[in-house]
C-alpha cells in the first residue's frame, strides 16, 4: 500500500473538521435539551433539515439583495427555532411525566411527519445554495486547495462553542438551566418559573440545529434524508462525548469527523460499521462518555 | 379454559378460514401479519414484561431471515436445519450482545442496542460476497414442500401458534413472574437475592431467538433479504407495533402488528405519504392511548363491568 500524500491527507482532515462543526452545532443541542429536559430529542436532525430548506426558500425569495445569504440563514434558523418553541409548548410539555420512551417515540413520530412535510412542499428533488460572494474560490494549502466557505465554518465553530460555554458557566439563565439539570423540582420551589426556562433551552436547541442546516446548505444537497443521517451521528457524538456534556460533545464531534474523513481513505469498507464500534466500546467501557459526569446508573 | 383462552378462539378460526375464502390479497396479509405479530411479541418480551427498551430489535429478525437464507442456498441445507440454525444463531447473537446490554440501564441500555443493531446492519451491507450488499441477497429458494402461497400461510401459521404457545407458558411461569417484578423494580428484586442481570439475559436471549424464528420466515415469504430489515428504523417499526397493541397484554402486541401491517396496506394504495400518517398515529397513541389498542378496550370493558 502506498502511502498517501500529506497535504491530501491535511485536506481530508480539515474536510473532517469542517464536518465536526455541523455535527457540533447538531449535537451540542441535542446534548443542552437531554441534559436539561432529559428528552433524548429524535427530531433534531429534522430541524437541522427544515433549516437547510428554509435557507434555500428564502435565499430565492432575496435575490439580487446584498449579503442575502446571511439573512436566509438568520431567518431561517429563527423560524425554526420558532417550530421548535411550537414543538415543545404545545406537545413535548405534556409528556414530560410519563416514561422516557413516551417522549423518545414521540419525537420519532415528528422526525416522521417533518420528514414528509418537507417532500409535500419542497418535493423529493435536491437543491443547492449557492456560497456567499465574498467566500467564494479556495485559499492554497501546500499544493492543494481549500474553500474559503470550509474556513469560515471551522472558525466559527469554535466562537460559537464559547459563547455557548459563556453563556451556561458565566451567566444568570446559564446557572439557572444547569440548576434545572440537576433538580428541577428544587429550582421549582425557588420561585424560578422552570417550565418557561425548558422553553427557552429548547429555543436554543433548536435555534443551533436550524444554524447548523442554514449553513450547512452550501457545503451540502438539500435532500430528503438529510435528518435522518445526521441525527444518527449526532446520537454517535453525544454518546461518544458524554450525554449533557458540553466539551464532551466538542470532542465527540472532532472524533467523529475525523474517523469520517480519515477512516474511508484507511477501510473504505469497514468506515460505517467503526463508527458504530466506537460507540457501542464507549458505551461498554464508559457508558458516561468519554467526558461526561459519573451518575449513579 | 380461561376466559381468554375461550376469546382466542373465533380468532383462530378467522386465521385458519382465511385461505379459504380464495382471497390471495388476504393470505399475503395474513402471512404478514402471523410473521410480524411473533416479532412483536418478542421484543415485548423485553419491553413489556422486563421493562427493557430495546432500539436494535430488527438485528434478530435480520440474523434469523439472513442465516436460515444464507444456509439453504451457499450451504445447501436442508429447510428444517437452516430454520433452526435461523433460531440458535438469533439466539447467540442475542448471548453476545445482551451480556453487554444487559450492564446499561434506560438511555443507555437503548442506545447500546442501536449501536450493536448499526453494527450488524453495516456488516451485512458492505459484505457483498456473503449477503450480496445493498442490493439484496436474492432467489432464497421456496422449500419444496412448502412451494404454495396457502400451504406457507399454514406452515407459518403453526409455528407462529407453537413460539406463542412457548412464550406464554414462559411470561406466566415463575421465572416470567421474576422478569415483571425486575420491570417494576429492579432494586427491590436484586435484594430479595435474584440475579437481575441473568434474568435480564436470558429474557434477551428468548427474545432473539423468537424473533429470528419469524425473521427466518419473512425471508423465505419474500425470497430475498435486504439488509434494510437490519436498519434501525426496522427496529422502531416493531417498537411502534408492540406500543400501538399494547405492552401490558400477551397477546397485544399481535393486535399492534395487525392494524399496522393492516393500514399500511391500505393507505400505500392510495398516497406515498405512508410515514406521515404512521407518525400521525404514533402521536395520537403516546398521547391520548397510552396502553395501546388492546389497553383501552381493557380499561372500557371494565367500565362498563362496573357500571352494571
Amino acid at each position: 500500500m502506498s502511502l498517501p500524500d500529506p497535504s491530501f491527507l491535511l485536506i481530508q482532515s480539515l474536510n473532517g473538521l469542517t464536518y465536526a462543526m455541523f455535527l457540533f452545532l447538531i449535537a451540542s443541542g441535542l446534548s443542552l435539551i437531554f441534559g436539561v429536559l432529559g428528552i433524548l430529542n429524535f427530531a433534531h436532525g429534522s430541524l437541522y433539515m427544515l433549516g437547510a430548506y428554509f435557507t434555500h426558500q428564502f435565499v430565492s425569495l432575496f435575490v439580487d439583495a446584498p449579503g442575502q445569504f446571511w439573512w436566509a440563514a438568520i431567518l431561517a434558523s429563527l423560524t425554526v427555532a420558532v417550530i421548535g418553541v411550537i414543538i415543545e409548548r404545545f406537545f413535548l410539555c405534556h409528556l414530560y411525566t410519563r416514561e422516557q420512551l413516551y417522549q423518545l417515540l414521540f419525537t420519532y413520530a415528528l422526525v416522521l411527519i417533518l420528514s414528509d412535510f418537507a417532500k409535500i412542499i419542497w418535493g423529493t428533488g435536491q437543491f443547492s445554495v449557492s456560497r456567499p460572494a465574498i467566500l467564494n474560490g479556495a485559499v492554497p494549502i501546500l499544493d492543494q486547495y481549500f474553500p474559503k466557505y470550509n474556513i469560515i465554518i471551522i472558525l466559527l465553530g469554535p466562537c460559537i462553542a464559547f459563547t455557548f460555554w459563556f453563556i451556561i458557566l458565566r451567566t444568570r439563565w446559564g446557572r439557572k438551566i444547569r440548576a434545572a439539570a440537576l433538580d428541577r423540582e428544587m429550582l421549582d420551589s425557588l420561585g424560578v418559573n422552570v417550565s418557561r426556562l425548558f422553553t427557552v433551552v429548547f429555543f436554543i436547541g433548536a435555534w443551533m440545529a436550524g444554524l447548523g442546516g442554514a449553513l450547512v446548505s452550501p457545503v451540502s444537497a438539500i435532500v430528503p434524508g438529510m435528518d435522518v443521517e445526521i441525527i444518527v451521528n449526532a446520537f454517535i457524538v453525544v454518546v461518544i462525548g458524554g450525554l449533557g456534556s458540553f466539551w464532551g460533545t466538542f470532542l465527540g464531534s472532532l472524533i467523529v469527523g475525523q474517523v469520517y474523513a480519515l477512516g474511508i481513505l484507511a477501510f473504505p469498507r469497514l468506515s460505517l460499521a467503526f463508527i458504530y464500534v466506537l460507540m457501542a466500546l464507549v458505551l461498554i467501557l464508559r457508558p458516561w462518555g468519554l467526558l461526561g459526569r459519573r451518575l449513579q446508573r | 379454559m380461561s376466559k381468554e383462552n375461550w376469546l382466542l378462539i373465533p380468532f383462530v378460526l378467522l386465521i385458519l378460514l382465511i385461505p379459504v375464502s380464495g382471497s390471495r390479497f388476504y393470505v399475503f396479509l395474513g402471512t404478514d401479519i402471523l410473521i410480524f405479530g411473533l416479532f412483536a411479541v418478542s421484543l415485548n418480551l423485553l419491553l413489556g414484561y422486563t421493562g427493557l427498551v430495546s432500539f436494535g430489535h430488527a438485528t434478530y429478525f435480520g440474523i434469523g431471515a439472513y442465516t436460515c437464507a444464507l444456509l439453504m442456498k451457499k450451504a445447501s441445507i436442508p429447510f428444517p436445519l437452516a430454520f433452526a440454525g435461523a433460531g440458535i444463531l438469533g439466539g447467540i447473537a442475542a448471548l453476545i450482545i445482551g451480556f453487554f446490554c444487559v450492564r446499561l440501564t434506560k438511555v443507555y441500555f437503548a442506545m447500546l442496542t442501536l449501536a450493536f443493531s448499526q453494527i450488524v446492519w453495516a456488516i451485512a451491507f458492505k459484505w457483498n460476497s456473503l449477503t450480496g450488499g445493498d442490493t439484496g441477497f436474492i432467489g432464497v429458494p421456496f422449500p419444496q414442500y412448502l412451494d404454495s402461497k396457502i400451504r406457507f400461510y399454514y406452515f407459518t401459521f403453526a409455528v407462529v401458534a407453537v413460539s406463542l404457545f412457548i412464550l406464554r407458558k414462559v411470561v406466566n411461569s415463575p421465572f416470567g413472574r421474576i422478569l415483571t417484578t425486575i420491570r417494576e423494580n429492579p432494586e427491590r428484586t436484586e435484594f430479595i437475592g435474584i440475579n437481575v442481570k441473568l434474568f435480564q439475559l436470558t429474557a434477551f436471549i428468548l427474545s432473539g431467538i423468537f424473533a429470528a424464528i419469524p425473521g427466518a420466515l419473512f425471508g423465505i415469504f419474500n425470497n430475498n433479504v435486504f439488509p434494510d430489515i437490519l436498519f434501525w428504523p426496522a427496529s422502531a417499526e416493531v417498537l411502534i407495533m408492540t406500543i400501538l397493541g399494547g405492552i401490558y397484554s400477551f397477546f397485544g402486541p399481535v393486535v399492534g402488528a395487525a392494524v399496522l401491517l393492516f393500514l399500511r396496506m391500505q393507505v400505500t394504495s392510495y398516497t406515498q405519504y405512508w410515514p406521515v400518517i404512521l407518525g400521525m398515529i404514533l402521536a395520537l397513541l403516546l398521547f391520548f392511548f397510552p396502553g395501546g389498542i388492546v389497553g383501552f378496550l381493557q380499561t372500557r370493558l371494565t367500565l362498563l363491568r362496573g357500571n352494571r
